[in-house]
């Protein structure tokens, strides 16, 4: 599948890979540029892949209480949570950010990989509910522009309060003459937003938005370097850090789950009951330039201990940080354990999450 | 994808690598630029001690990006006689001159025959579709 940009990216160059069957810019010049340009400036990236779903009517808010784990008729309007769907085991079956657009109006937006699952579930748990799903994942666009100038860069080209629009807080406007969904969300670690937008918007609103950076140090990136700025944040990715057979609570999302929430939800059962977990998510960070990468095993001395779940030369800190999954015991930050990197052993450190906050 | 650059005096290999006879018995070893575009920026390079005997098909390094990691293998049978230790230093290197500064090792072949068993321009640009 295509984006509507995908004319745009091949006329800036860009390197293509598939994605969930989606035909995306991996990079346009140099990952490590483009992953430099959204610490230090901004970048711009097209998420269209994404998937979009409404939930409206006047039981929307009840049915995403029952159908994610957290409580979403809690969100104001205008402001957006992260949140998961979960499986009846407790398990994940994606992660999610709620946009809160009215009282009985919703936007949830779901991985491209799970995009058609979640949509599917929603239909399926919001039966008996006074509302109706929508999902518009194939007429939506979503662009991002992610730095610690897009701020300057969106606010010339957006009559948007910005200094109003606060983090994880979206507002409808207009951008170039398009109308948008202008969020404050992102998964970089920086200041950043994301623009809801139609497809054939798209391509408008992307040059308003390359022309307004000329300046301000923007440039186009691709998935490469936003899996490792969002990696450098310490933000999970779906496939890596979670999965339908994994627990949120061993992902330090307990605080996603919200059991002090009224009525039932989709795995709630399952995950009251859910024993503490056996192994944690963590950081670990090692020396050098041999990065240990998804998959490879953790040792605690000679005794396999875990697996990593994502890993890469940080370019942000210059060494190597990973995520992996290890027991309780060997979770507590400052417990060395060591990484095989195929077939030779590296010491890695246990830190605390994220490696990379922003000032 | 932009044009890949695919110089005609070069052998290759199917795992992306180019040869490049520099005396008799003696080639120069890098990877190809569609390697390096695929790869995508190179963080780190692993090069064999020179003195190291190797077999056409043996691992004797690796290549790693921000994205992922290569092993690079012996392209002919022989002994390794200088590694590049600027690309080692210096891994950009490979990404902005993957056939010249961005060179990896040099190779006394075995049997200098063997070199002619390699790809040519053509067939290696058929393999790669460009």
């Amino acid at each position: 599948m295509k984006t509507p940009l995908h004319d745009v990216h091949s006329g800036l160059g860009a390197s293509f890979t598939d994605f969930a069957g989606w035909d995306m810019p991996v990079r346009y010049s140099s990952d490590l540029a483009e992953h430099r340009a959204v610490r230090e400036a901004s970048g711009l990236f097209d998420l269209s892949h994404m998937g979009e779903i409404e939930l409206t009517g006047p039981q929307a808010a009840d049915a995403l209480d029952y159908a994610l784990s957290g409580k979403l008729s809690a969100v104001a309007v205008g402001r957006a949570r992260y949140s998961m769907m979960c499986n009846e085991r407790g398990g994940v079956v994606d992660d999610l950010v709620v946009y809160r657009l009215g009282e009985e109006r919703y936007l949830v937006v779901a991985n491209a990989g799970n995009a058609a699952e979640v949509s599917a579930e929603l239909v399926r748990r919001a039966e008996g509910f006074d509302t109706i799903v929508d999902d518009r994942s194939a007429e939506t666009a979503l662009i991002a522009v992610q730095g610690p100038t897009s701020a300057a860069i969106v606010g010339a080209v957006s009559d948007a309060d910005l200094a109003a629009l606060k983090y994880f807080a979206s507002v409808p406007t207009t951008v170039g003459g398009r109308e948008v969904l202008l969020a404050r969300t992102g998964y970089t670690g920086e200041d950043g937003f994301e623009l809801f937008v139609a497809n054939a918007d798209a391509a408008a609103v992307w040059q308003v938005l390359t022309e307004a950076g000329e300046g301000h140090g923007l440039v186009p990136c691709g998935l490469a370097c936003r899996d490792t700025l969002r990696l450098e944040a310490g933000m999970p990715l779906y496939g890596n850090e979670l999965s339908a057979d994994g627990s949120p609570f061993a992902a330090n999302l307990g605080r996603v789950v919200r059991f002090d929430k009224e009525g039932d939800f989709v795995g709630r059962a399952a995950l009251e009951n859910q024993p503490e977990p056996e192994t944690v998510l963590v950081g670990l960070t090692g020396g050098g330039r041999r990065a240990p990468r998804h998959g490879y095993r953790v040792l605690q001395g000679d005794d396999e201990v875990g697996e990593i779940t994502s890993g890469a030369l940080s370019p942000t800190l210059g060494h190597p940080i990973a995520m992996a999954y290890v027991p309780v015991r060997c979770s507590e930050p400052g417990t060395t354990l060591s990484a095989d990197i195929r077939g030779r052993l590296e010491p890695v450190e246990v830190v605390a999450l994220p490696f990379y906050q922003r000032r | 994808m932009a044009a890949q650059s695919t110089p005609e005096e070069l052998r290759y290999t199917e795992d992306h690598e180019w040869v490049a006879e520099r005396s008799e018995g003696v080639v120069r070893v890098g990877i190809t630029e569609y390697a390096q575009d695929q790869l995508g920026d190179v963080v780190f390079v692993d090069l064999p001690e020179p003195g190291t005997e190797v077999a056409a098909g043996d691992t004797f390094g690796e290549v790693e990006s921000t994205k992922s990691v290569s092993e690079i293998y012996a392209p002919l049978d022989g002994e390794i006689i200088a590694a590049n230790d600027a690309v080692t230093a210096t891994p950009e290197l490979i990404n902005g001159d993957p056939y010249g500064e961005g060179w990896l090792v040099e190779l006394r072949v075995a049997d200098p025959d063997t070199l002619e068993g390699l790809l040519d321009a053509e067939a290696y640009q058929r393999l790669t579709g460009s």
